[in-house]
């Protein structure tokens, strides 16, 4: 009983803590305000997955269609999912510095690392999404006289879409989660307010933080979400994505 | 080498308003194994006539897939010439090759993402019609193979039955007017009825249409009934033989070919040939509820023991067997034995055999469309024309067709006067 109000009042305090941070209005001002830190997590996070995403869709959406090189780039992929995001951030800093002194120490080695990060999702789901679209299919679409192109871009993206849509969605949210372990290496992002909130040992700042990266990784699904519902054509909706997991595309029943 | 595709519809058919190709393979051989492997495809080598179905039979694996999709170069051949037109395909630019040939694949392979209307003018659309012909072309199309496009053209593959997507898959592969169709297995995905109502459909809308039609089925009772030609394969791709329906029937090359068509190839052969062709025996007749005059004689000099009553306006109404025929009086409608089975002129002679052994009898009444009697057709008659072969030397297909370009004036008038 004690026990449970003794807990029941150390969440009070933690949510005092983090009510009075996000009121004060020193933290929503200057090159540690909210808006400048947020600001900075949402370019760096659109950033590597735009140059993550350059490359790993169009490569992906290659190794599909042609069916040249999957099996190779599946295990790339793998490998590249295996090592943690803070030694590959660790990894890439002393390279980086070594080019640039003055920002090698900072944004750099998180970019790097997150694009890192974003590509095996985009890879993997965008390969494995086209080339399980329907052989048949594939096989009617050329016989009834598509390029190559034609093929793609006619039959097998709008059926892979959702699968490709859900390699997207996975990148991005770990991203923008990821992107807070940047802060240790003076990357910027909402990570600071955890670095530094540790260092002064000031919860409401260290939760303000959490919850900021928190309600961003929800939004970023969720955008991803509608734009996959507004994006997928009306008879696959029923397909909906979700990390792949080799699953069959129920759009192939409807051949 | 084949008519402008750019040009929508029923535009740049030739004077008799046709469209079509002929198809030649000249030695064509395919090994899917380089080196010195089993030839999936062994110097085919045959002709088909501009507007006419030639249906590849066979086992399964005895090539037809692989022949089929060399004529679009789906797959290269390994060796010899298709000739479509005159013209080797090898030298197409095979984009352009492909979307002059209608292509209906086993699976369908409608695309999901696509509605009905969306589906049908695929390639309509990569050939650059405007929205308007595009439209109109659906229309068209899906009004041919029965569907009606309101209801029709904004659904999507999923939301059709088995038959319906294979009456899309049709309608796709014929909308920019191709002259030469390969339809590999088109009607296997669905039940027998279906496919029954799909086939005879296919056969109303060849007749109209009359395209070079490669078409490939396992099922040879499909290939006897399509079939201008039948090209029967065995394993290892050979071409078995190479000939009309009813020759392959009446003549198989080797005991594959025999074995192939089946202990019931005499049965088969009765199921090419309609009753119109064959002669038929007169009746003797007298009417119903008149003077009998001399039909007693008539009847027992006649070698059929039965006299036919009809009626005033010529339609049967039953059997008297010639003792019971009264010498004079009236003819009594009463005594006489029902008529049974009426047969018409577009009958197979299976179906009347099947009819007239079902109704234990040994002659079947032949009646014009109005009903009225027409002749007799015997047993003796339907075995010698089994043995003598099928009246007419050309598939069903080919039948049917003939029956459906007669022009509608040429038929004998519906009512009775
Ligand atoms: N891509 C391929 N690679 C290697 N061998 C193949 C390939 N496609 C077909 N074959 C072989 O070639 C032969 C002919 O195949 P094909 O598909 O033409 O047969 P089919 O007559 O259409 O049979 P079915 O009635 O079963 O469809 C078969 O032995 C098959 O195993
Ligand atoms: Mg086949």
């Amino acid at each position: 009983m004690g026990r449970d109000a003794r807990r029941g009042g150390r969440l009070m305090v933690l949510l005092d803590a983090l009510a009075a941070w996000f009121a004060d209005p020193a933290h929503w001002a200057g090159p540690n305000g909210i808006p400048t830190r947020l600001l900075e997590h949402v370019a760096l996070s659109g950033i590597s997955m735009l140059i993550a995403g350059a490359i790993a869709l169009p490569l992906g959406l290659w190794i599909g269609h042609t069916g040249r090189g999957a099996t190779v780039a599946i295990n790339a992929a793998n490998l590249g999912r295996a090592i943690p995001s803070l030694a590959l951030i660790g990894l890439a800093a002393p390279i980086t510095a070594a080019f640039d002194p003055q920002l090698g120490f900072r944004v750099y080695p998180t970019l790097i690392a997150m694009i890192v990060l974003a590509l095996p999702p985009i890879l993997v789901n965008a390969s494995a999404g086209v080339s399980e679209v329907d052989r048949d299919l594939v096989e009617a679409a050329r016989g009834m006289g598509m390029r190559e192109r034609q093929v793609l871009a006619r039959v097998e993206i709008p059926i892979a879409l959702p699968v490709i849509l859900a390699g997207l969605r996975s990148a991005g949210v770990q991203i923008v989660a990821t992107l807070t372990l940047g802060a240790i290496f003076g990357g910027g992002g909402l990570g600071n307010y955890l670095v530094l909130g540790i260092a002064q040992n000031d919860v409401g700042q260290v939760f303000g933080g959490v919850v900021l990266v928190a309600a961003l990784a929800l939004l970023v699904e969720g955008g991803f979400a509608l734009l996959g519902r507004a994006l997928t054509p009306v008879p696959l909706r029923a397909a909906e994505g979700g990390e792949h997991r080799g699953r069959a595309l129920e759009g192939r029943a409807a051949g | 080498m084949f008519a402008d595709p750019k040009v929508p519809s029923s535009a740049g058919r030739d004077a008799t308003g046709m469209c079509a190709a002929t198809v030649e393979f000249r030695h064509v051989s395919k090994s899917y194994d380089r080196r010195d492997g089993p030839a999936a495809v062994d110097d085919l080598t045959f002709t088909v006539p501009a507007g006419s179905v030639c249906v590849l039979v066979g086992p399964s694996g005895c090539g037809k897939t692989t022949s089929l999709k060399m004529v679009n170069r789906l797959i290269e051949p390994t060796g010899g010439q298709i000739l479509v037109d005159g013209t080797d395909v090898a030298g197409e630019e095979v984009t352009a090759l492909r979307r002059r040939i209608g292509y209906v694949i086993q699976q369908v392979g409608l695309f999901p993402h696509r509605t009905v209307g969306e589906n049908v003018t695929t390639v309509p659309r990569l050939l650059g019609w405007s929205r308007e012909q595009q439209r109109e072309r659906a229309e068209e199309l899906l009004g041919l193979v029965g569907l009606d496009p309101a209801r029709y053209r904004d659904r999507y593959p999923a939301q059709l039955s088995g038959g319906e997507r294979q009456r899309v898959g049709v309608a796709r592969a014929l909308a920019a007017d191709p002259p030469l169709m390969l339809m590999d297995e088109p009607f296997a995905a669905v039940d027998p009825i279906v496919r029954e109502r799909l086939q005879n459909e296919f056969l109303r809308i060849q007749a109209e249409l009359a395209k070079t039609i490669l078409f490939v089925t396992h099922d040879i009772d499909e290939a006897i009934k399509m079939g201008d030609l039948v090209a029967v394969m065995q394993a290892g791709g050979h071409l078995a033989q190479f000939a009309p329906p009813d020759e392959i029937l009446a003549r198989p090359a080797s005991d594959f070919v025999a074995r192939f068509v089946g202990a019931d190839r005499g049965l088969k052969r009765l199921s090419l040939s309609r009753i119109g062709a064959l002669p038929l025996h007169q009746a003797v007749t007298a009417v119903a509820g008149e003077p009998v005059g001399d039909a007693r004689q008539r009847s027992l000099a006649d070698p059929f023991p039965f006299l036919l009553l009809i009626d005033r306006a010529g339609r049967p109404l039953g059997w008297l067997p010639d003792r019971d025929v009264p010498a004079d009086g009236i003819v009594d409608e009463r005594l006489a034995i029902p008529a049974s089975p009426l047969l018409e002129r577009e009958t197979t002679l299976k179906d009347a055999l099947s009819m007239m052994i079902a109704a234990d009898v040994q002659a079947g009444i032949v009646v014009d469309p109005a009903g009225r009697v027409l002749g007799l057709l015997t047993m003796e008659a339907l075995g010698a024309a089994g043995r003598a072969g099928a009246a007419g030397r050309a598939g069903a297909g080919a039948a049917l067709r003939r029956a459906e370009r007669r022009p509608a004036a040429a038929r004998p008038p519906a009512a009775a006067p």
